[in-house]
């Protein structure tokens, strides 16, 4: 169906998407990268040209960043954890017959479109607050010392925070696969003696395998980013510190454009290699 | 007027050529039927004739002007798609007007057309509903219902009936013979189904792997088969090939027969084949039987009616030696 | 196929089914309930469910200390015009990659969508001083602009994904039946795209809405959404739940019913077509 001149008018079509993007990509990247190789200070007027790699051997000696990647690690770890094991469970759950399973959907599904400044600051003040807050209030009726959560627990209170917000987002796409498992296989299974637990071991957890898959790698990617959760409830203290949040710290509070950029650049490599293995996933569903 | 001649068209996807060059020539008013196994490039051919696809070499007449670079709409051509292609969010009236509404027919002229044609395609009575609402049979309809009100020149139908259920295949198959019969337009028809390129044809293309294996009309066809590949495409169910000793004795390298010209016996009949029955399909009218030779295979041969025959019965084939059919060693019909 | 079930046993999932759901859903349901008490009883030990003195009062306070529509109005206009103007960039695109696929189409999509994970802090400080250097630091222009930009590749994903679903057969028809291919654009591409357009608009607005690193970082008074709005609230004024309450269900009300409106798009759209 396609002719030289559909072609070249196609080629006219994507052309503004494709300059938008390339610039949207290339010219921030390059200046950072070009950034990364100076000592940059604005704030005291230091730009001394060519530090070589000095950025990134500073950068990656200090403690802080590798405490920064502990943090990230287990803060991204964790949230994928939870979600994961929730979201399986109550996709299992949804997917049973069930009254009122659109409104229950509905409820589950909530939380996503919560502004991540809006979750963080009501979980921070209503729920997590050692005095005023409601789990302080559970605690006290269950007899318990209330726990001051976002001192006390930082990093595993920010990941309750955004695990509450990224369940739905888990559940939903898990559900989906489950829905679009063909029954007869199950039927199948059930008539070859298969119990309720062999069939989920054999069978519906091999379906799932994809969209868990797709949900580790959307979800690192969206997580690796975290950022007004952080900044709006411990502002990166107590060991909340992820990596996007210390190379914020270093390029907009302490004005060390040279030191963060390089961070950035380490940053930026991270995501793409999880990129590719995104892509590879994507990639294979568009040839089907 | 609608005659069609294709010469030396060709088409190549890349570097996969899909159809080699080919001639052909279809006539004002013919049914002409393209039939061959899925992949023997019939539906790109058809495609080429509607010009939805450009040809890599050769040319394409229409009413003997040259069409080949004419884009679809101008060929003055009309095609029912296997998946019908209705627009799904126009109603089965705006689905059959569509194609007036294009070349800017008078509003009043295009409601009579549509209105004749629903009537004559039965219908009437789902004019207002989205093709969502109708069964499949009807789908079927609404895209001759396009096609129809154009009064095209030639109408092409690609694979139209391969999506319907067996019984209203046989109903469409009729429906649109009879269509035939009274508009009288060239159609062109595209399958794998060799019983509806019998059914229909005044003249059927045998396509294999883009080549034209042979042309003619039906009873040409299953009486002068050109090559044992034709032979054993047209005819259900399937000639019998049988190489070695009993081919060479008629100085072939196989020879072929069919299962109704082969007389069955349970006695044994001099010179005839002897076999041991080992499936009995019972159709009512007739009866085939698949039964093991010890020196040519599983012949298929059909019985009228009933026969008294059931699994390890041995039994004695007679075939029709006038209706013998001789291949030399490249499946080439000896004459 | 469906089977009959046991009423006991669907009972007893129901049961299960709507107390998670509740549990999931509870902190928003506090939010609302907290926006309609006062102060005092939004503190109140132990805390009151539903039997307490309704009042909208806060609703007032809020719009008056911090200026909630101007928030919302900036909100909706970069939401909106950033979804818009990536749709108008986006659609010819998407529709050319869909209809017109070549040999390269496959790795630009997959090239777009790489682009979607550089991460933002990464390019920050360029972006700050492009903005400063153009002196349009905190506007419309940068936020929309940038918004556009990150979620472009979605969008072009999720309008590729529904184009995509639109039977070749269709356009050939069209074709057939004499259509230029302007009257394929109007009459028969348009009608069936707009169910896809639609569904990406929905969710890309809601992406834009909630969006709160670029938000937060490129703008300070003029430009500000309720994503900053509600940052605002952090300490000390967070303390007053009620207000915060408010606040939030300002904040989160609008986007929350078009959000239950995409729920079935969401899935495809985020997951690129990944998991259907």
């Amino acid at each position: 169906m396609a002719t030289q001149h559909s072609r070249s008018a196609a080629r006219f079509m994507i052309s503004p998407a494709v300059i938008l993007l390339l610039g949207w990509m290339l010219v921030p990247l390059i200046m950072t990268l070009y950034f990364s190789f100076l000592d940059y200070r604005p704030l005291r007027g230091i730009f001394d040209c060519c530090v070589g790699l000095e950025n990134y051997s500073r950068f990656m000696g200090s403690s802080s960043f590798w405490d920064s990647v502990t943090t990230t690690l287990s803060m991204v770890g964790g949230i994928l954890a939870i979600t994961l094991v929730l979201g399986v469970l109550l996709s299992l759950l949804l997917d049973q017959p069930i009254w009122g399973q659109g409104i229950v959907r509905i409820l589950v599904i909530a939380p996503f479109f919560v502004m991540p400044t809006v979750s963080a600051l009501v979980w921070k003040n209503m729920f997590m607050n050692p005095v005023n807050g409601l789990l302080a209030y559970l605690w006290k009726f269950m007899g318990l010392q209330p726990i001051d959560w976002l001192s006390e627990m930082p990093l595993f209170s920010i990941i309750v925070i955004v695990s509450w917000q990224w369940l739905p987002f888990a559940t939903l796409i898990l559900l989906t696969a489950i829905q679009s498992l063909d029954s007869e296989q199950i039927e199948a299974a059930e008539m070859d003696g298969a119990g309720s637990l062999s069939r989920f071991v054999y069978i519906i957890m091999p379906h799932l395998a994809r969209a868990i898959t797709v949900v580790i790698l959307i979800q690192t990617i969206f997580l690796l980013s975290i950022f007004a959760e952080i900044f709006v409830t411990t502002g990166g203290a107590f060991g909340t510190r992820t990596l996007t949040y210390l190379i914020y710290q270093r390029i907009i509070e302490s004005q060390n454009i040279g030191l963060g950029s390089a961070g950035g650049i380490f940053a930026v490599i991270l995501a793409n290699i999880l990129a590719i293995f995104l892509m590879r996933i994507v990639g294979k569903n568009l040839d089907a | 007027m609608g005659s069609i001649t294709l010469r030396k068209v060709s088409k190549s996807f890349g570097a996969t050529q899909v159809i080699p060059p080919l001639d052909l020539e279809i006539n004002d008013g013919e049914f002409v039927v393209f039939v061959g196994p899925s992949g023997c490039g019939k539906s790109t051919l058809l495609r080429l004739i509607a010009g939805l696809e450009d040809v890599s070499s050769g040319m394409i007449e229409i009413d003997g002007a040259d069409a080949t670079l004419t884009p679809p709409a101008k060929r003055g051509l009309a095609m029912v798609f296997q998946s019908y292609a209705l627009y799904p969010h126009m109603s089965v009236r705006r689905n059959i007007a569509f194609p007036l509404k294009m070349a800017g027919v008078d509003a009043k002229v295009a409601e009579e057309k549509v209105t004749a044609a629903a009537s004559v395609l039965n219908l009437t009575d789902y004019l207002e509903r989205k093709p969502g609402q109708l069964s499949g049979g009807q789908r079927q309809r609404v895209a001759i219902g396009r096609a129809i009100v154009r009064e095209p020149k030639a109408f092409l139908f690609d694979e139209p009936l391969s999506n319907l259920d067996a019984a209203l295949r046989v109903n469409m198959r009729l429906e649109i013979s009879e269509l035939h019969q009274d508009l009288a337009t060239t159609m062109i028809y595209v399958t794998h189904d060799q019983v509806e390129a019998m059914t229909m044809a005044d003249k059927i293309v045998v396509l294999r792997a883009g080549y034209i294996e042979q042309v003619g009309s039906p009873l040409e066809l299953y009486n002068n088969p050109a090559n044992r590949f034709v032979a054993g495409f047209i005819g259900s169910p399937k000639m019998n090939f049988i190489e070695g000793e009993s081919a060479a004795r008629h100085k072939a390298h196989a020879i072929g027969i069919r299962p109704e010209h082969c007389a069955l016996s349970a006695e044994k009949v001099a010179g005839a084949w002897e076999g041991t029955v080992e499936v009995a399909e019972h159709l009512g009218s007739d009866t085939f039987f698949h039964i093991e030779t010890a020196d040519k295979g599983v012949l298929t041969v059909r019985a009228i009616g009933e026969f008294g025959l059931r699994h390890g019965d041995k039994c004695w084939i007679t075939p029709d030696e006038s209706r013998i059919h001789r291949f030399d060693e490249d499946g080439k019909t000896i004459g | 196929m469906a089977r009959a079930v046991s009423t006991r046993k669907k009972t007893f999932y129901t049961i299960a089914a709507w107390a998670v759901g509740l549990i999931i859903f509870f902190p928003i349901l506090w939010i609302f309930l907290t926006s309609f008490k006062t102060e005092a009883e939004a503190i109140s030990d132990p805390p009151s469910f539903l039997f307490f003195d309704w009042t909208t009062e806060n609703y007032g306070v809020v719009q008056e200390r911090s200026n909630y529509v101007r928030f919302l109005w900036n909100s909706v206009i970069l939401s909106l015009g950033s979804t818009v103007i990536g749709l108008i960039v986006a659609v010819p695109a998407a529709w050319a990659m869909a209809f017109v696929p070549g040999k390269r189409t496959k790795d630009v999509l997959m090239w777009m969508l790489s682009t979607k994970m550089l991460p933002a802090v990464g390019v920050l400080y360029p972006i700050v001083l492009i903005a400063r250097y153009f002196g349009i630091y905190d506007s419309y222009l940068l936020l929309i602009t940038v918004l556009m930009l990150i979620n472009l590749p979605i969008i072009v994903w999720m309008l590729y994904t529904y184009f995509k679903e639109i039977p070749v057969d269709i356009l050939e028809a069209a074709r057939m039946d004499g259509a230029t291919l302007r009257d394929e654009i109007i009459h028969v591409l348009t009608p069936m795209a707009i169910p896809g357009i639609a569904s990406t608009l929905l969710l890309n607005v809601i992406l834009a809405w909630n969006e709160a690193f670029w938000t937060l970082n490129l703008t300070t008074v003029n430009a500000a959404p309720l994503t900053a709005f509600i940052a605002s609230y952090s300490s000390p004024e967070g303390l007053f739940y009620a207000k915060l309450s408010a606040a939030s269900t300002m904040a989160i009300a609008p986007i929350l019913i078009l959000g239950w409106f995409s729920q079935k798009q969401l899935v495809r759209g985020l997951t690129f077509g990944a998991v259907k």
